[in-house]
């Protein structure tokens, strides 16, 4: 009973301080950019929304970019966390299981062949990237369906490396036969952006995030105990094959909605768990909640730093997460010896 | 002049003395060229039927497409070029390992590279005199200037609306927005078609334009440029709508110009230079 009341406690404490820091941060990041706006000029009603160039930059470039950039940190490094946990790797990532590199080849396949409709106000890239997410998910599906009990988590780690490298070799190979304009809009792509300009990709990916966050609300135990071994897990009555689906199915929707939202943001969901580990701890009923919202924080500081540092162009904020998070992680290893 | 410049000139001025060597001068009758715009220039000076294979991406002119094709920038098949025995193959200048090849295998290349809409001229008029058909490449180039020039004079002494030209995007949305920046020959084109460049000051080909950049810089006109002739999508323009306190959007001058002489530093950049024009100033050409 007093173990539990302390978990609560420690629970308690790390969803306010993340919390509070998420809260702050989501506050700060709209009203700053590389265009000086007036917040009474944003709010200013006599003057037509078409007419003011304050509030359209705040609310069309600056606060989905800012949400975007929430929904991308939050559900990388929620999917990184649980494919560190469920595959007892450290070095486990959302691509890991090649998930990114399906999104990744659904929007080159789009880019490529001219492809150019809307649905439901949703372009055709992060749909087609949606789609490849899908498929790299079923590919994993059907690898986890046809894994009996016994077969180690290696295999299957190995068997995602292999369908990461498939899928990243298929995307070579339509880059190949591309047009060299078409080539530069992928690479455009590949740099990531969370410069979404509308709330309607925000808004569909919210459907994915949502189902991964079922998932994700089953397993914080079930990963603790997993984290000690297979068998272990299962001798305390965790159905570790279905749970092991759930995680998969979470982690998978949520990479995808993330990548399809935001262009393939490396690091964040590899460096967050970790981060996150090393200040509250290894129980995944902190380090999964306190996670997402530090991956939210750090995703949209990284970006208010992409947009503004090298002003008034941008820089990929890929680059910005690598530089930052680097060192922090290194600072957070050692800091102690 | 800065060190650049010096350097530029310094190599053209090297590139020329070396082009006076006596093997430089032998005319070339079996030219292999990889890169779209000296294949066009080479067709357009009458050098065409010296031309043997071109480049994968060669659209133009029609009459080259019977040509074979060997690889393009970054993967031209030296085996296949080697084979065909060029006595001159036109190269860009970063093709370090094919110039390297043919070093070796004792085959002469011309190096081509471009930075703004003078180098169109200069490679015209060099690489003429290096195939061996000087004047009709000086007539070429001159024909050209003159041709600028002419559509300089319409669209002198006008306002020069604020221009945004967009190299490319995301279809159906206004993401990964990229556009001309202030440096390069489609900077030099808007320029010489009487529009401001929006992006002027950023030295940069190519630039990453966000929604809060397009709405900061409030571009009177927005250029969009497609590459292929495919049909427009009336409804992929609407994106713009997001962002009504752009000049350009709320007066309906987001204009979308086709072809892809845009991305070509050839012979026809005059005509692009006056697409450009009449979109920026419609009222000059009527």
């Amino acid at each position: 009973m007093a173990a539990s009341t302390d978990v609560r406690r420690r629970l308690f404490v790390t969803l306010i301080g993340f919390g509070a820091l998420t809260f702050a941060v989501m506050l700060v990041a709209p009203l700053a950019g590389s265009t000086p706006i007036h917040l009474s000029r944003v709010f200013e009603r006599s003057i037509p929304f078409a007419d003011n160039v304050d509030a359209q930059v705040f609310f069309v470039a600056r606060l989905p970019r800012v949400i975007a950039a929430a929904l991308v940190g939050a559900g990388l490094a929620l999917s990184g966390v649980v494919f560190q946990g469920l595959l007892r790797n450290p070095l486990a990532s959302p691509d890991t299981l090649g998930v990114a590199a399906g999104a990744t080849l659904g929007a080159m396949l789009a880019l490529t062949a001219h492809a150019d409709f809307t649905l439901l106000g949703i372009s055709v890239v992060p749909l087609t990237s949606f789609a490849g997410t899908l498929g790299a998910l079923a590919i994993v599906m059907a690898i986890s369906l046809a894994r009996r009990r016994g077969t180690s988590s290696t295999v299957l780690l190995l068997a995602g490396i292999a369908i990461g490298a498939l899928l990243s070799a298929a995307g070579r190979f339509i880059q190949y036969f591309a047009d060299v304009t078409d080539t530069f809009k992928t690479v455009q792509w590949l740099l990531g952006s969370l410069d979404v300009g509308s709330y309607a990709p925000i808004l569909a990916s919210l459907v994915p995030f949502g189902i991964a966050c079922i998932g994700f609300c089953m397993l914080p135990r079930v990963l603790d105990l997993i984290s000690l071994g297979e068998d272990a897990a299962e001798a305390r009555g965790v159905d570790v094959v279905r749970m092991e689906r759930i995680a998969l199915v979470s982690a998978s929707l949520s990479t995808g909605a993330a990548v399809s939202l935001g262009g393939p943001v490396y690091f964040v969901g590899i460096i967050v768990p970790h981060i996150v580990r090393l200040i509250v701890g290894a129980d995944h009923r902190l380090v999964l909640p306190a996670s997402a919202l530090f991956g939210a924080s750090f995703l949209i500081v990284c970006d208010l730093i992409a947009r503004t540092i090298i002003a008034p162009v941008e820089m990929p904020v890929g680059i910005i997460t690598a530089i930052i998070g680097g060192p922090f992680f290194l600072w957070l290893l050692f800091r102690g010896r | 002049m800065s060190a650049g410049l010096r350097a530029r000139g310094l190599g053209l001025i090297l590139g020329l003395a070396l082009s006076l060597e006596p093997v430089a001068l032998a005319q070339a009758k079996r030219v292999i060229s990889v890169i779209p715009s000296t294949t066009e220039m080479l067709f357009a000076m009458g050098a065409g039927d010296r031309v043997i294979a071109i480049g994968t991406y060669d659209k133009f002119p029609p009459e080259a497409q019977k040509l074979p094709r060997v690889g393009a920038l970054v993967d031209p098949n030296v085996e296949r070029i080697l084979q065909m025995r060029p006595d001159l193959v036109v190269v860009y200048d970063t093709q370090t390992e094919l110039k390297r090849r043919l070093e070796r295998a004792n085959i002469p290349y011309y190096s081509y590279s471009h930075q703004g809409l003078g180098d169109i001229f200069s490679t015209i008029r060099s690489l003429s005199m290096r195939v061996g058909v000087a004047p009709a490449g000086e007539a070429l180039a001159s024909r050209l200037e003159r041709e600028i020039a002419g559509i300089r004079a319409k669209v002198a002494g006008r306002p020069r609306p604020s221009t945004l030209v967009v190299m490319g995007r995301e279809p159906g949305s206004l993401r990964n927005v990229y556009a001309s920046g202030g440096v390069g020959f489609l900077h030099d084109m808007l320029e010489a078609a009487g529009g401001s460049d929006s992006l002027g000051d950023i030295h940069r080909q190519s630039v990453d334009v966000s929604n809060e950049m397009v709405l900061a810089r409030a571009p009177e006109v927005i250029i969009e440029l497609r590459y292929t002739n495919e049909a427009i999508n009336a409804a992929d323009l609407d994106v713009w709508n997001r962002l009504p306190a752009v000049p350009a959007v709320r007066n309906h001058r987001v204009i979308v110009l086709t072809g892809d002489e845009f991305v070509v530093p050839g012979p026809r950049v005059a005509d692009a230079i006056e697409k450009i024009a009449r979109a920026v100033h419609p009222e000059a050409f009527k």
